[in-house]
């Protein structure tokens, strides 16, 4: 390979031609300032912050400039401090300040860089006394998952290439110019009026403010308050792995019983794990797979539990409709059934349940408000928090989370296996989805039920595997740009597989536009293994052998794809269009 | 003490575009027919020994870049001739295109020969279109007597050209904005690398220059390098069209030779100041440049001798202001200028003309902040160093020159 060696503050360096300044700093710990910047994203330099001195009186973006042998850069420089400054304090000169009531408050990338510089709006004086209003479109607040700030948009673009060049939605464009220029649908519409799939992977990539998922906290600490609601929780498989980052904890770190304590400290009244649905789904969904393949059903048939991916498919491909499996999510399993089988057996009526979700997820706001998720005006599940919610839940209640004692769900759904765990990671649905299908059809063990071909987050993978006669032929596909690739195969009438799953976020739920924010691919692998680690450790690693799941089949359900099943478990889509 | 003359202008008035008989009765085409009759590298080696810059303002040496350009193969590169002349108080692209459109296309075709290029596109800009008749004529014109097409003359070149009118936006006279531009995308300049020269439109490898670079090439080529080295300094070879306007006697587009005083352009060819008035600055390369109160005057138009000053030539405008003018006034119209036209891309520039146009309204109400000298200009410090484009960079020029030069007329009597 071909290396250049420079100099970056009189410390020398060899890097490899093509290397940029910032990426060569960073190797010797220098940390230029960044904002527009992303590592998982192309370079845009278009927030000018990173600036370097690079020769006289000459100053280059240390994102987008390229190492040149015997160069010398300049990080720390009068002009480079004094420009930098500049260039922050334009950017908070039309930036709505109230960092107090920000949702991003003490994890937000400019206010970092505030503090680093020293400087606050007193010192600016860039605006005169009474003329504070920022200029900018009022905020998007018409939808039920996401709200973007217009006053808090620094216009790097981050948003626009995950909405554009990962999701494959376009939602997001950068128009107009000048003072006008702005981050927005096409036309200025509200993101309701568009086919917005509300991933949330504008709000995981948004260095402040300006994007964030619509908070339900306070219904809930109004549920909770309330004397004669029943307010039960679920936890969903991908929240444990990540919730952990919020309290200082190493990615994809285990923290499940910790939520479980801090949830019964916060007051709900029973504590329950969507891993639970989640088995309930495999089951299902395994039995549908099953009878499509029996009966000439249409194929591949592809997944439905990944809100952010059916409305993708509800939007831009409607024609996929009859290749989805009409199962319900696991979050949407867990709250038709707390109105149900759990209403019956506590004697409870369900109007006076009130059903919180905690999910890695933005879109799962969206599906808990869709018609078809809502019987005879009761939801099946009342309100949904993101794992960051949690986490400010948590906070708020006082609780110190890392020292809190683990504590286990309680019963009937608590009860859950490793099969639910991973479907928190692209291919775990898959994995746990053949490890249930192959026993059922060959009433024999599985003899690996470790497929490590599913696993990772490469954007599609596929595999195929042995039952019985048929060879099954599955891929997966995280992130919905890859998504697109599988469905764009499947409308040509050559694909080649039985069973399709699509996570609309990259990386899967772990990747989910409701995680901790400051995610990179490192922190995604991190969450990954986390996930691996605990379905591992499970007893009980296949969804059909979950006791309480089988229970549930004999007391209620009567069998998978039964009438009930069907009434209950299963939904239909509609064309966005 | 004139002294106008006619090398890249000599065409002018004396045949009538798209006549291509009248042109040839003058000596047109000869250029081309020369250049075909040589090698690329010899065309190369001709264009780099006549010293000749870019004319579009930032004066990198033409030989140099074909020669980069004629290294990059391909099925396919494009040729680009930037006639987006959006420079406020420039227009010498238009008189060239108005009087000379043969001149200018016989210099895309010779720099195609020396390029390998295979596809000519003339940008031009949406409030000259126009001319977009008569471009196309010519070209229609070219194309029948076989100086456009396929076999040029009878031998191997094939080239083509068409004209893509633009939408009025000022930053697409910027290479890589007007690239975007064509592609169907807002103009916006794009990151650099990679380059145009490598990847610039459609990804493909690109040459982008300025009318006038066209012009230049087809009358050093005509005549030879040594006619075009005779005019000028050792260091700025040749001659350099002046769009000379604003409160002189008589406007226009001139062709001078390098080392002519901004004297001889005002006093000289301009014939003085109107109305008998005396100078209070003069404005050079168009809104994006300083202004140079009258001790300048005595300073040759020369690359060295503006390069010393820390000044640029730009697009050759000499924008002459009387001594009614207020200057926050002037700086006002030039802040407003580029707070419309910025693209909003980057930070500097779109929340710099912002803040900039706020100074300048306290301070012309009289009702300035303590703070607001001092701000305005670390504003537009950071917008000339921190810009990504040279839009952005240049915005704020007029503004620090003022201030350099006269800091009493800004800062004093505003409510200070």
């Amino acid at each position: 390979m071909d290396f250049v060696n420079l100099t970056i503050d009189q410390v020398a360096v060899t890097v490899p031609r093509g290397t940029t300044i910032l990426e060569a700093a960073r190797k010797i710990n220098i940390n230029i300032p960044t904002l527009c910047h992303h590592p998982d994203q192309k370079v845009k330099a278009n927030c000018r912050i990173c600036l370097v001195e690079t020769g006289e009186d000459q100053l280059d973006t240390a994102c987008s400039t390229q190492v040149r042998e015997g160069m010398k850069v300049l990080t720390t420089s009068k002009l480079v401090r004094e420009t930098q400054k500049g260039v922050l304090e334009l950017i908070l000169a039309n930036h709505d300040q109230d960092c107090l009531k920000c949702i991003r408050n003490g994890n937000c990338e400019l206010q970092d860089l505030c503090e680093r510089f020293a400087i606050s709006r007193g010192d600016l004086g860039l605006i005169a006394p009474g003329d504070v209003t920022v200029d900018a479109r009022p905020k998007d607040l018409f939808n039920p998952a996401i709200v973007r700030d217009y006053g808090k948009c620094i216009k790097c673009n981050r948003c626009v290439e995950v909405c554009r060049e990962v999701q494959d939605a376009g939602i997001l464009s950068a128009a107009f110019r000048s003072t006008d220029y702005t981050i927005q649908p096409a036309y200025g519409r509200t993101l309701d009026a568009t086919l917005c799939t509300y991933c949330g992977q504008c709000i995981a990539v948004c260095p402040v403010g300006a994007i964030y998922e619509k908070t339900e906290t306070d219904r809930v600490w109004e549920a909770l308050d309330r004397e004669d609601l029943h307010v039960i929780v679920q936890v969903a498989p991908a929240v444990r792995v990540t919730l952990g980052e919020e309290f200082g904890c190493e990615p994809g770190t285990p923290v499940t019983q910790k939520i479980v304590a801090a949830l019964r400290r916060i007051g709900f009244d029973r504590v329950y794990d969507t891993d639970f649905t989640a088995d309930l789904t495999i089951i299902e969904e395994g039995y549908e797979l099953i009878d499509r393949i029996r009966h000439q059903g249409t194929l591949p048939m592809i997944t439905s539990c990944s809100p952010g991916w059916i409305n993708y498919m509800e939007g831009f491909f409607p024609e996929m409709i009859p290749h989805v499996s009409t199962c319900k999510s696991p979050q949407q399993m867990f709250g038709a059934l707390s109105k149900t089988y759990y209403a019956d057996k506590t004697q409870i009526p369900p109007s006076k349940i009130f059903t919180v979700s905690i999910m890695p997820c933005t879109a799962k706001k969206f599906e808990a408000k869709r018609e078809e998720m809502v019987q005879k005006g009761i939801p099946d599940v009342d309100a949904v928090l993101t794992t960051r919610e949690l986490a400010k839940l948590i906070k708020v209640a006082g609780i110190d989370f890392n020292r809190l004692q683990g504590e286990e769900f309680d019963a009937p759904f608590g009860m859950t296996t490793g099969a639910g765990v991973i479907f928190g990671a692209s291919g775990g649905v898959m994995e746990a989805a053949l490890r249930t299908v192959y026993e059922v059809l060959t009433k024999e063990e599985m003899p690996q039920i470790n497929l490590y071909a599913l696993r990772g987050t490469e954007g599609i993978k596929v595999s195929s595997l042995q039952i019985g006669d048929l060879e099954v032929k599955v891929a997966v596909a995280n992130g919905l740009k890859n998504a697109r690739q599988l469905v764009e195969e499947v409308k040509a009438g050559d694909s080649p597989y039985h069973f399709i799953e699509i996570m609309g976020c990259p990386g899967g739920c772990l990747g989910g536009g409701g995680q901790p924010i400051n995610t990179d691919l490192k922190i995604k692998e991190a969450r990954m293994k986390g996930i691996y680690q605990v379905d591992q450790t499970m007893a009980i690693r296949k969804s059909h052998e979950n006791p309480r799941i089988k229970e549930l089949y004999e007391e209620f359900l009567k069998e998978p794809n039964s009438p009930v099943a069907h009434r209950i478990l299963h939904t239909h889509y509609q064309s966005r269009e | 003490m004139k002294k106008e003359m006619a090398l890249i202008t000599e065409n002018f008035l004396r045949y009538g575009p798209p006549d291509t008989a009248g042109y040839l009765e003058i000596g047109g085409f000869t250029g081309l027919e020369k250049a075909l009759a040589g090698s690329p590298e010899e065309l190369v080696r001709t264009i780099e020994a006549s010293g000749l810059r870019g004319r579009g303002g930032a004066a990198y040496p033409t030989g140099k870049k074909m020669r980069q350009s004629a290294a990059y193969e391909g099925d396919t590169k494009y040729l680009i001739c930037n006639a987006d002349e959006g420079e406020p108080g420039t227009f010498k692209d238009r008189e060239l295109l108005e009087k000379d459109p043969l001149g200018v296309l016989e210099g895309m075709v010779i720099a195609a020969h020396g390029v390998g290029a295979t596809q000519g596109i003339l940008y031009l800009r949406e409030e000259y279109s126009h001319l977009l008749g008569l471009l196309e004529d010519s070209l229609a014109a070219m194309r029948q007597d076989g100086y456009l097409g396929r076999g040029i003359l009878g031998g191997p070149l094939d080239f083509d050209i068409t004209v893509f009118v633009g939408a009025g936006a000022y930053i697409c006279g910027e290479g890589t904005s007007l690239i975007e531009s064509i592609e169907g995308k807002p103009g916006r300049p794009r990151n650099k690398p990679p380059y145009t020269k490598a990847q610039g439109l459609f990804m493909k490898p690109t040459l982008v220059s300025n009318v006038e670079t066209f012009s230049g090439i087809t009358a050093i080529v005509r005549h030879g390098a040594e006619v075009f080295t005779g005019y000028g300094t050792p260091m700025s070879p040749g001659t350099k069209l002046i769009s000379l306007c604003g409160n002189v006697n008589r406007p226009g587009t001139y062709e001078v030779p390098f080392g002519t005083t901004l004297e001889e352009i005002v006093m000289g060819i301009g014939e003085g100041v109107a109305g008998g008035r005396a100078l209070k600055f003069v404005q050079i390369g168009g809104i994006s440049g300083p202004l140079l109160p009258k001790e300048f005057l005595k300073m040759p138009l020369s690359y060295e001798a503006f390069e010393k000053e820390g000044l640029s030539i730009g697009s050759g405008a000499v924008l002459v202001v009387d001594e009614t003018t207020d200057i926050l006034d002037f700086l006002d119209a030039v802040a407003a200028f580029f707070k419309h036209e910025s693209c909003g891309k980057c930070t500097p520039c779109r929340e710099g003309n912002r803040q900039i146009m706020n100074i300048l309204k306290r301070m012309r109400e009289g009702v300035a902040l303590p703070s607001d000298p001092e701000n305005i200009q670390r504003i537009a410090n950071t917008m000339k160093y921190a810009s990504f484009c040279g839009l952005g960079k240049t915005a704020p020029t007029a503004l620090l020159s003022a201030v350099r030069y006269c800091p009493e007329e800004i800062f004093t009597r505003r409510g200070l």
